[in-house]
């Protein structure tokens, strides 16, 4: 166990350094320079020179990125070109919102993915699974934001139900906040459900046909029983330890999902730093969003390795 | 080419299906009616939008000032945007941003991952290491965050657009490739291969390439559709196609603030795209059902 975690940890530094490298380089590669980009071409190049100075820019490459991440390593993510406030003062304080859309964004689509995906790998080739399993295909196929647009029209514009964008936080009043996050979450949620669903129904597949759900059927356990008690539980593990995947598509759909509905999280951010090249902004979002992820997996991947002896104790309760 | 040993069931499998299998491959993706109907509605659309001068009944960029925002009629079937261009007509000239938009990124980012997973699971070692960590990183990024931030640093247009979707999924098609070759690498006729005396590199383009294409295409259809989708995020965003050139997910951009006046600019180009997204997803299926010996 602790070697499991010894090498799982020294597996990110590699990983963590290309990171960094990645988003250091991104910035660096933009053509022209971030201080001239910024301030615009009639720019008088004495302030161009100083920005240049200020953000460390006449530096080789290399202190400039040592400079860098040892900014990082003491909580120093830079400053916004726009209001100069910290860069991670302002990721934190977009991090309840975009968490609070993911968390329910994660059970909109599970809610509808765990059933759809266990009816359809237990009723194999009935109408159940062709359409279960056809919805699926749709969903994938839908690109999220024209979904954002219809329901947008549908309950906003013609029905008059739910606003059509804004935002509420959930500390001021919890029926606003919670009709704002509905069209958000489902629109969130239906894409990652699709995707959720075909995980699971394949996995799903595969355990109905292993031997000890077989021996739990020779017990004379019910079809039921044996399904939700024995099969869906191990079915399931495999769709958790893949979250890193789905939570890189959550935060990938929360930057389009919360422009759409102006919700003012990570997305929305990630968006405003792009349209007014706010270079240290972007940089940081990147970065944040590929810590989470990695950070997420490596607690999946311990928890999981928890509760490894699985295999054993599956076998043993049949 | 590849030689099955009597000891080696599942290889013999494999290559059995390989050289011979073809037509037979065909015919069981023919009997496949759902994929083969993707499949033919996918070419339709290429088709459409290969010959759009002929197909499309008005200009996709002329505007005319006297129908403005029409709603569908038997003149302009899908009605008209807000400079009196002809829906129907833009989004088959459309079709053509998307296509090429999925096709060309998809190209050039198994360009670039497929010799590296070659080598990275041919030779291992450090290259490998270095390789699965860099893959590891980039694969660290939500994709569509990483596709922006591509886009954003090399400027609007389409063609950066399909480099930033390329460099997302280029990692995607080292692991598969890679992971291919490991399976290969190990089996009897590649032995027996080397011990003819084959150079490295007769033994992975002509064996090991040619044995692990299967799920590469396989992926590779489900990333065209994946990667059509992107580009109209992008494209929606504004960082994709540029006007007045019309692309599906500039249309949607531009339709936006007339979602209450008229819906429709909103409601067909979505469509498009599902239709063109659903039809390589399933035919996509479909072919991984027929190549993937663990489906049979």
């Amino acid at each position: 166990m602790i070697r499991f975690l010894a090498r799982r940890l020294l597996i990110m530094i590699p990983v963590l350094f290309f990171v960094s490298l990645i988003v250091f380089a991104l910035i660096n590669l933009i053509p022209g320079d971030a201080a001239r980009l910024f301030l615009g071409e009639e720019a008088p190049p004495e302030a161009v020179a100083v920005l240049r100075h200020e953000l460390g820019l006449d530096q080789p490459v290399y202190v400039q990125y040592l400079r860098w991440v040892g900014g990082m390593l003491h909580g120093n993510f830079g400053y916004s070109f726009k209001d100069h406030r910290p860069v991670l003062a302002t990721v934190l304080e977009k991090v309840p919102v975009t968490g609070e859309l993911t968390a329910a964004s994660l059970i909109v689509a599970w809610a509808i993915a765990i059933p759809a995906g266990a009816v359809a790998a237990w009723r194999q080739r009935t109408a159940a699974d062709y359409g279960a399993s056809a919805a699926a295909l749709v969903g994938l196929s839908i690109p999220n934001f024209w979904l954002g647009i219809m329901l947008i029209y549908l309950f906003a514009v013609h029905l008059h139900w739910l606003p059509a964008s804004g935002w509420t936080p959930l500390y001021q009043d919890v029926g606003r906040n919670l009709r704002a996050l509905l069209m958000p979450a489902c629109v969130l949620g239906l894409v990652l459900a699709a995707v959720v669903m075909r995980q699971l129904r394949s996995s799903m597949v595969e355990v109905l046909s292993a031997d000890f759900v077989r021996t739990a059927k020779a017990k004379g356990l019910g079809g039921r029983v044996v399904v939700i008690r024995h099969a869906l539980r191990n079915a399931v593990i495999p769709v958790i330890t893949v979250m890193g995947i789905q939570m890189g598509t959550l935060l990938g759909g929360a930057v389009i999902t919360e422009t759409i509905f102006a919700v003012p999280g990570l997305g929305q951010l990630t968006i405003n730093s792009i349209y007014g090249r706010d270079y240290p902004m972007l940089e940081g979002v990147v970065l944040f969003s590929a810590l989470a992820i990695l950070l997420i997996n490596l607690v999946v991947d311990i928890v999981y390795s928890l509760i490894d002896p699985r295999i054993k104790l599956a076998g043993g309760r049949s | 080419m590849s030689v099955a040993l009597p000891g080696a069931p599942r290889a013999a499998k494999r290559a059995a299906a390989a050289p011979r299998g073809f037509r037979h491959l065909l015919r069981r993706f023919a009997r496949n009616r759902l994929a083969a109907g993707g499949l033919a509605l996918f070419v339709l659309i290429v088709l459409a939008a290969a010959f759009a001068p002929w197909v499309a009944p008005f200009s996709p960029i002329k505007t005319d000032f006297t129908a403005y925002l029409q709603a569908p009629s038997a003149r302009h079937l899908m009605g008209t945007d807000e400079l009196g261009r002809d829906i129907l007509s833009r989004l088959v000239f459309g079709a053509r941003a998307s296509l090429e938009a999925g096709v060309i990124s998809v190209g050039l980012a198994i360009a670039a991952g497929l010799p590296l997973g070659l080598a990275a699971g041919y030779y291992g070692g450090r290259l490998g290491d270095v390789l699965m960590r860099l893959t590891d990183a980039m694969l660290a990024f939500p994709p569509l965050i990483l596709a922006l931030a591509v886009a954003a640093v090399l400027g609007p247009g389409l063609g950066k657009a399909m480099i930033a979707i390329a460099v997302v999924l280029a990692p995607v098609f080292m692991r598969l490739t890679r992971a291919e070759v490991l399976q290969q690498r190990e089996r009897e006729y590649v032995e027996a291969v080397r011990a003819i005396g084959a150079w490295d590199s007769r033994i992975i383009w002509r064996h090991l390439l040619p044995n692990s294409l299967a799920p590469i295409v396989v992926q590779g259809s489900l990333a065209i559709a994946g990667a059509i989708i992107t580009e109209a995020t992008l494209s929606f965003l504004g960082l994709g196609t540029q006007p007045p050139t019309p692309s599906w997910g500039s249309m949607l951009n531009a339709a936006q603030q007339y979602l209450s006046q008229a819906p429709w600019l909103s409601f067909w180009p979505g469509i498009a795209i599902a239709v063109t997204v659903f039809a390589l997803n399933v035919a996509g299926d479909g072919l991984r059902e027929i190549w993937d010996p663990r489906t049979r």
